[in-house]
């Protein structure tokens, strides 16, 4: 098992760093329409083929890989820190605050977050540039992501309250902000790398899902989402059309395998 | 031996004639019925029901655009189209056995005109206020006469289908050519043939020939393409260019390119002078050279080859083609050139620097355009369009947004920049787009809603729209719209993008089909289809 996790967080690093300069491997510009050539099977000059406009779907690939894994995993850091800070206050503090907390996550975890996201999205300014766009996008994610990676620090935090090493901080004067630094936030860090691997595929398939409803990245950008959606228009799923596909169920795969939750709760 | 062979024979015959199913069509409504009363007809899949069961006075050919005589043998409209009288064919009678006269159009008028009752097909007839007088000067003869002309008024007819004043089933006994027999809410709707229909084919046999209808409640395009392939469907209707495609790869001898269709796509800019958007865009907005620059920097060949597969033409203006009378054939659509582009952009002032385009105040030209989330042809355009106007200097950002949001933006909040929609004209007549350009009209979208005209040309749109809309002189009508036409060309208040082509799909097993454009599209023609026997 550890052998094979080896292999697939190879993989894993080995896509995120193709992502990270995708112009090693090609130097198609992502959004240059070449439309003579629409709809083109593999060659040389294209590897996977272009899409329906004519634009290199490695490129593209590449390019929307970048996209969907630096946005996931931004948000997916954000979502976690915002979590850690409400979950950890909570579970610290406890009474009216613990209370407050708890309704807060109830009433988020609650929402229709898909409706509060389109909603949220056909009220922000129009005349924003795609890359914008779609960080605004992913910020939104992180803000309705929050709620759930709260609840289990929350209980982290409650469970660590009453143990050894904090009354014996406490009891060595060590109180506030100093004992949360120095105490309480290294013991959460497993707890807070679990939520935070936990949250890159979720946000990964929310941008995904957003796209596919057509309110996730905007044209002419690339992400994983926009790139499925077009699998929907294809008369033929020939070439390199399901490439995207094939990549987001190998990358989500080897998140939940290399980072499996009960591993790193451990 | 002889004998015994002789029963045998008969009795398989028996069997056969017995297991033979009887002919039956079968397609797919894409949305649940909202109602089975013909006179609140308001979406699609109650229309498709209306249309096969309802009986009505003059029918629209939908092949050769020509108005037939159905229950009226005849009609004339007089008093300068407020005054229609029709002469009605004798011996009809409804479905339970009702008579048919004059009695039945009279109260199905009513009925229609009944202003508590907010039906939608009687919107067209208010050409003023005050109710028409419908008066019947015998069984077979029926007079309206309306507080003001109707222009197009014979046309409107084809959506009334008239209903029995005395029949004890009510709203069951029809005149078309099948009635209700079943309806399962979300599964399907069945019709069986009326076997009182009153029409006859060339030899004498009485039409419709197939015996049922089974409409499939299904929502789902994708399932209806594999119950099509299946052989469990007759007939789509509307294929996306992408299903078409597919589907003539596997099956071409099934689909049908009927050419083009009355859908457009299109894009405008907001010149609503209250628009919160800063005043150096509206004044780009207002000019007629900044919009045929920017018409003329959108490569139309590029869109109907690469989104639309080839099947749609560039568009020429707010007619499609396919509306034989009021196309006016002078026009053709904006060609691609992006140095007339340039030209037009430096008249008025902008300039193209490093790549990037400026006004004459020194600001870029960057614009957003808003199109409704989840049409993937829509983006796909907005995609192209933005290259199309980087050539020529402008940022094109788009913007997807859920078609609620949408229509918000465009005709309450009006905070938007330009938007790409589609147009459906299901009205041949130009009177049913009074409330697209009159400028004091709700839909009049680049600047609804005006309390005077804000330009000559739109002051100009208004007189010719008004003037063709008072007469029922077809060649001058036909003059003043065609005028609206070429205005509409040089000021392009509206950019027209592609006109879609109807494509259709037909089961091999359905015979004497003449699909035309006009909806519906593959059965309008239903009482003449033959379904040779489904498997």
């Amino acid at each position: 098992m550890k052998r094979i996790r080896g292999i697939l967080a190879a993989l894993l690093l080995a896509v995120a760093l193709i992502a990270l300069f995708p112009k090693v491997i090609t130097q198609a510009p992502y959004d240059r329409q070449f439309r003579e050539a629409a709809g083109c099977p593999p060659s040389l000059r294209f590897p996977l083929g272009t899409d329906d406009l004519g634009r290199d779907r490695l490129s593209r690939l590449l390019y929307g890989t970048r996209l969907s894994l630096l946005l996931a995993s931004a948000s997916a850091l954000a979502s976690t820190l915002l979590a850690s800070l409400v979950g950890a206050a909570a579970g610290y503090i406890g009474g009216w605050c613990d209370r407050m907390v708890m309704r807060a996550i109830d009433l988020t975890l609650s929402l229709p977050w898909l409706f509060v996201l389109i909603t949220a999205r056909a009220l922000l300014p129009l005349n924003v540039s795609p890359l914008l766009s779609v960080a605004i996008t992913f910020a939104l994610l992180a803000l309705v992501g929050w709620a759930s990676p709260a609840r289990v620090v929350r209980a982290a935090v409650r469970e660590m309250r009453d143990s050894d090493v904090l009354v014996q901080a406490k009891a060595a004067g060590c109180r506030g902000p100093r004992l949360i630094a120095l105490h309480i936030l290294p013991q959460l860090k497993p707890v807070m790398a679990a939520q935070f691997c936990t949250a890159v595929p979720i946000f990964i398939l929310s941008e995904a899902n957003l796209s596919l409803l057509g309110v996730g990245v905007a044209e002419p950008l690339p992400s994983w989402g926009n790139l499925l959606r077009d699998i929907q228009n294809q008369p033929s799923l020939t070439g390199g059309v399901l490439a995207p596909l094939i990549l987001l169920v190998v990358v989500i795969g080897c998140f939940q395998v290399v980072f499996s939750v009960e591993d790193l709760h451990s | 031996m002889k004998s015994l062979l002789t029963i045998a024979a008969s009795v398989l015959g028996c069997i056969a004639t017995f297991a033979a199913p009887a002919p039956e069509l079968r397609f797919c409504l894409h949305a649940e019925p909202k109602t089975f009363n013909p006179l609140l007809v308001d979406d699609d899949a109650s229309e498709t029901i209306r249309y096969l069961t309802g009986g009505v006075l003059i029918r629209v050919n939908r092949r050769t655009q020509e108005l037939e005589p159905h229950l009226a043998l005849s009609w004339h409209v007089s008093d300068g189209g407020r005054t229609i009288q029709f002469r009605l064919r004798p011996g009809i009678v409804f479905s339970d056995g009702t008579p048919f006269d004059a009695g039945d159009v009279a109260y199905t008028f009513k009925a229609l005109m009944d202003r508590n009752l907010h039906s939608p097909t009687a919107d067209p007839f208010r050409s003023d206020s005050g109710d028409p007088q419908i008066k019947v000067p015998a069984p077979d003869q029926v007079r309206i006469t309306f507080p003001a002309p109707v222009s197009g008024l014979e046309r409107l007819f084809d959506q009334v289908a008239i209903l029995s004043s005395r029949s004890p089933a009510k709203d069951r006994a029809v005149l078309g050519p099948f009635m209700m027999a079943s309806y399962q809410p979300g599964v399907e709707v069945v019709l069986k043939r009326n076997p009182k229909y009153w029409r006859h084919d060339a030899a004498g046999r009485p039409l419709p020939y197939a015996e049922t209808v089974h409409l499939y409640i299904q929502q789902n395009r994708d399932f209806e393409m594999v119950r099509f392939r299946r052989g469990e469907l007759d007939l789509i209707d509307t294929l996306s260019p992408e299903t078409f495609e597919q589907l003539s790869r596997q099956m071409p001898q099934a689909v049908r390119d009927l050419g083009p269709s009355l859908e457009s796509e299109m894009m405008w800019f907001n010149q609503v002078p209250s628009a919160p958007i800063p005043d150096y865009k509206k004044a780009w907005f207002r000019s007629a050279n900044f919009r045929r620059a920017i018409s003329a920097a959108i490569n139309r060949t590029d869109l109907c080859r690469l989104i639309y597969r080839g099947h749609a033409t560039p568009a020429s203006g707010p007619v499609s083609p396919a509306n034989q009378f009021w196309f006016n054939s002078k026009l053709s659509p904006q060609p691609y050139d992006v140095a007339d582009a340039r030209r037009r952009l430096a008249a008025d002032g902008f300039r193209l620097s490093n790549g990037r385009l400026f006004d004459r105040d020194g600001h870029q030209v960057e614009f957003s355009i808003i199109t409704n989330a989840g049409n993937t042809a829509r983006e796909k355009m907005a995609a192209m369009m933005q290259q199309d106007l980087r050539a020529v200097g402008v940022q094109l950002n788009v913007v997807s947004l859920d078609f609620r949001s949408l229509i918000e933006r465009i005709s309450q909040t009006f905070a938007y920049e330009a938007c790409l929609l589609g147009l459906t004209n299901l009205d041949l007549d130009p009177s049913a787009q009074m409330n697209v350009w009159l400028s004091s009209a709700s839909n009049h979208q680049w600047n609804p809603n005006q309390a005077k005209p804000a330009t000559e040309w739109e002051a100009e749109i208004d007189r010719r729209m008004r003037a063709q809309a008072s007469t029922i002189d077809m060649q001058a009508r036909k003059a003043d719209f065609d005028r609206v036409q070429q205005i509409v060309a040089e000021q392009a208040p509206f950019l027209y993008l592609v006109t879609k082509n109807s494509l259709a799909a037909l089961s091999p097993s359905v015979r004497n089909a003449s699909p035309g454009v006009l909806r519906p599209q593959t059965y309008w023609n239903v009482e003449n289809l033959i379904v040779a026997q489904n498997q």
